[in-house]
């Protein structure tokens, strides 16, 4: 090793190239590719577990799942699984394919369908609807359909204290809260219990949480599993009109977005970036106390996607590219007809052949169902 | 007699006492290692001997030895694994209970040539009495100056200590197994980190299961080339296998890699055949998590050579007509076997001992069992057999560990060979549910 200036490693991402940091994950690369190139929003893997402010997040999910098609230009061979983009480093040279290889977007339809087979679905009630990571994510790679005929789990309602609603039932098991109160809050409370699909995010004995940054975990959340007290069943989030404000905290940055309805405050969140993620993570007091104008200096309207839907209403299903693989393997599989054979006839011979070629159809079909 | 190296000296009476042991010739091969070896020398003997990691991976363990990072100033820990927990696979146990010294012997031989100072034994929870012998045995060895300060004044120290697990089947997963060490939720970590960068208390690890280990005494005593010469190609020395199921002579045998599956399965010195007046129709060769074969691809492989108990026969044509060594937990099913409870069985367990960590599996094992049930009650739809093959393929390889393979390798595999008695199951609802009901349609039985 050297111990010049970091070498730059160049790595070729869905077939567009990128020079990133050595130590940086598959997942950051792509996403640099988005920051740059605003139309290839679409190639960056989603994330339901990682969450970037939180490190050792990631891993869980599985649902930014990638094919490392080369490992790097000094080993060239593919990797043998799907790797995880999030907790992935790159290496130089290397090869990934995420939209452009159907293996992994079937393996993350299998994804959506896992996370939602035992989720309640019932959105028409839930505050995160219209926020909700679950919902763009069954939206973008899911499928209309449930295979799942069976019971749905559900969970005992357990009261973790006077600002935070827990809905297990619509828990994905990210693990992002449990990371939350780990490295931001002084003490953390609250963790994973039992095993299996039984896990849950429990408080120890029913205790409840109590700290001045627990507010957090509602932000993390990427389904309306953690959901603020103060804000239930107020509102739908695409009828609120978000606005930057800031005010001076001795406790946290104080950098907000307050959320209006008409002339009304009615939630206070922390600033997220473009993927979703908290900028910096607010106290309590600046979440559920401060909810009039005169506590904050408004910074003008938050930026917000067109596309989204808090700015549009509704999803737009115009936006979702989907490749077609078809039309893919076709262009790559395509070769000239040979023209070279002689022109049959002979009505006999064409008969032949064509009993010939039914049977091999006939049989490939019923290969295809036993495998 | 077949060679046997880790059960030769298994029924002396008093065994487990440190002093039949060393009679029986115990405690040469620290004093040989310790004494006239360097720690470089016993990792060559290892990776000369051939011998592959005997809990399942069949990953050869003088290659995962020559891994281990060795940073300047940085503890390095040998960890035995010991949580056993595989359903079929029970030779550990037999292993620990009856001659602990020999686990012992192995640990200290084992963390002399990997430079450890305090090495771990993991054993599963349930098994309490065997973690007092075990303690036992550690006590003896002290005693006599083989562990400890200063092991047979050459200045080499070694602690060893057995941690009693909670009893999770996920806590044999080599990460999770770390976890559950260091006082954690038994979950089992990302993948490159791997233990021997990064493992204990994030400090070069070694993970060894119980049997691997055992090898060391016998290594280091006769040399790894001596070691190579016992068994078959790249499966060397012995192995122990835990038969049950519908067989004459249920139990733990030490057979010479390479030994014929037909061999085992009938003959008196092994299994003694299928339970008179019935005929074989399956087998689960390496416990329950390998595929499952069916009655015409266990004697001969798909290429119509005869098959044999080593990694590369057993695994001869890939899934579709092979399995895995993996643990040897030889499960033999005769006609009388249910495989469609059997696999919704298994997928029970998997169910029941999922982490919860990672979605396809914590979801999927769940569904693929629920959808098992049903088709075991009676209550399975036709589409519910394709809709299984597609559960396990997309649970397969996309899981933090193999915990995920594990659970849809059987289901997989079962309906592969068995898609008639699972679809007699679905068009046959009454029959398929009354007590006792096996299909009998028109399979191959041998």
């Amino acid at each position: 090793m050297e111990e010049t200036k970091p070498q730059l490693f160049k790595i070729t991402f869905d077939g567009i190239e990128v020079e990133v940091e050595p130590g940086t994950t598959i997942m950051q690369a792509a996403r640099k590719i988005a920051e740059a190139d605003q139309s290839q929003t679409s190639i960056v893997p989603p994330a339901m577990c990682y969450y970037k402010p939180l490190p050792a997040s990631g891993g869980k999910c599985r649902a930014c799942l990638v094919k490392v098609a080369q490992g790097s230009a000094k080993d060239t061979r593919p990797m043998p699984k799907l790797v995880p983009s999030c907790i992935t480093q790159v290496q130089d040279g290397m090869v990934v394919e995420n939209t452009t290889n159907e293996a992994v977007l079937e393996a993350r339809k299998g994804i959506v369908e896992f996370l939602l087979i035992n989720h309640p679905l019932d959105c028409p009630v839930c505050d995160q609807a219209g926020e909700c990571n679950l919902q763009d994510f069954a939206f973008e790679h899911g499928s209309a359909h449930t295979r799942y005929e069976e019971e749905r789990r559900t969970f005992e309602k357990k009261d973790i204290g006077p600002y935070v609603q827990l809905h297990m039932t619509r828990c994905i098991l990210c693990y992002r809260c449990v990371y939350t109160a780990d490295q931001v809050t002084n003490k953390r409370e609250h963790g994973v219990m039992n095993r299996g699909d039984a896990s849950e995010i429990s408080t120890y004995i029913e205790k409840s949480i109590d700290n001045d940054f627990s507010g957090n975990i509602i932000d993390v959340c990427p389904v309306g599993a953690l959901t603020d007290k103060t804000y239930r069943f107020k509102n739908r989030v695409w009828f609120s009109k978000p606005e930057d404000a800031h005010c001076d905290c001795d406790k946290c940055s104080g950098k907000v977005i307050l959320w209006y309805r008409g002339d009304e405050v009615i939630r206070v969140t922390a600033r997220k970036n473009t993927w979703g993620e908290v900028n910096e993570f607010i106290c309590n007091t600046c979440r559920f106390e401060r909810k009039k104008t005169s506590d904050w200096v408004l910074e003008g309207p938050t930026k917000v996607k067109r596309s989204s839907v808090i700015s549009a209403n509704k999803y737009r299903s115009d936006l979702v590219k989907k490749p077609d693989f078809a039309l893919k393997l076709a262009a790559t599989q395509f070769k000239n007809i040979d023209d070279t054979r002689e022109y049959v006839t002979d009505k006999d011979t064409i008969r032949h052949q064509s009993i010939e070629n039914n049977d091999k159809a006939n049989h490939r079909s019923l290969l295809n169902q036993n495998n | 007699m077949a060679r046997k190296i880790l059960t030769e000296h298994i029924h002396v009476p008093g065994i487990e006492t440190f002093d039949v042991y060393r009679k029986q010739g115990g405690y040469t091969a620290v004093e040989k290692a310790i004494k006239s070896m360097s720690p470089e020398e016993v990792v060559e003997e290892a990776k000369k001997s051939g011998v592959r990691g005997r809990g399942g991976a069949g990953f050869p363990m003088g290659m995962k030895w020559g891994f281990l990072a060795k940073p300047e100033g940085v503890p390095r820990y040998l960890v035995c694994n010991a949580d056993e927990s595989e359903p079929g696979t029970f030779k550990d146990h037999y292993l620990m209970k009856t001659i602990p010294h020999l686990l012992i012997e192995g640990m200290i031989v084992s963390s002399f040539a990997l430079g450890a100072n305090k090495s771990f034994i993991y054993v599963r929870g349930e098994l309490m009495y065997v973690i007092r012998i075990l303690e036992k045995a550690i006590e003896e060895a002290k005693a006599k100056g083989f562990l400890g300060k200063n092991i047979l004044g050459s200045g080499y120290d070694l602690e060893l200590v057995v941690q009693p697990g909670g009893g999770a089947y996920i806590c044999g997963e080599e990460t999770a197994l770390l976890e559950s060490l260091e006082g954690k939720r038994g979950n089992p970590r990302n993948k490159p980190p791997f233990p021997a960068v990064k493992g204990l208390y994030q400090c070069p690890t070694v993970v060894n299961n119980v049997e691997s280990i055992s090898n060391m005494p016998w290594i280091v005593n006769n040399g790894g080339e001596a070691y190579a010469q016992i068994g078959i190609g790249r499966s060397t020395g012995t192995k122990l296998i835990s038969a049950s199921g519908h067989i004459q002579r249920p139990g733990v045998y030490e057979i010479e890699l390479g030994l014929s599956v037909e061999e085992f399965m009938n003959s008196d010195e092994y299994c003694g055949g299928i339970r008179k007046g019935h005929h074989l129709k399956a087998l689960v060769a390496g416990g329950s998590s390998v595929p499952i074969l069916p009655a015409n691809l266990i004697m001969k492989t798909a290429n119509g050579e005869d098959r044999l108990m080593s990694y590369e026969s057993l695994s001869d044509g890939g899934f579709a007509s092979g399995t895995m060594l993996g643990s040897g937990g030889f499960i033999v099913f005769d006609e009388t076997a249910c495989i469609v409870k059997n696999t919704w069985n298994f997928s029970q367990f998997y169910h029941h001992e999922s982490c919860g960590q990672c979605s396809p599996c914590r979801e999927g094992t769940g569904w693929m069992e629920k959808v098992l049930h049903r088709i075991e009650h009676g209550h399975g739809s036709m589409h519910d057999v394709d809709l299984l093959v597609d559960i396990t393929k997309k649970i397969e390889g996309n899981t933090i560990c193999p915990l995920g393979d594990a659970a849809s390798w059987p289901v997989a595999s079962a309906i592969r060979h068995f898609r008639d008695e699972f679809v007699w199951h679905i068009t046959h609802p009454s029959e398929a549910t009354a007590p006792g009901a096996a299909y009998r349609g028109d399979m191959a039985l041998v």
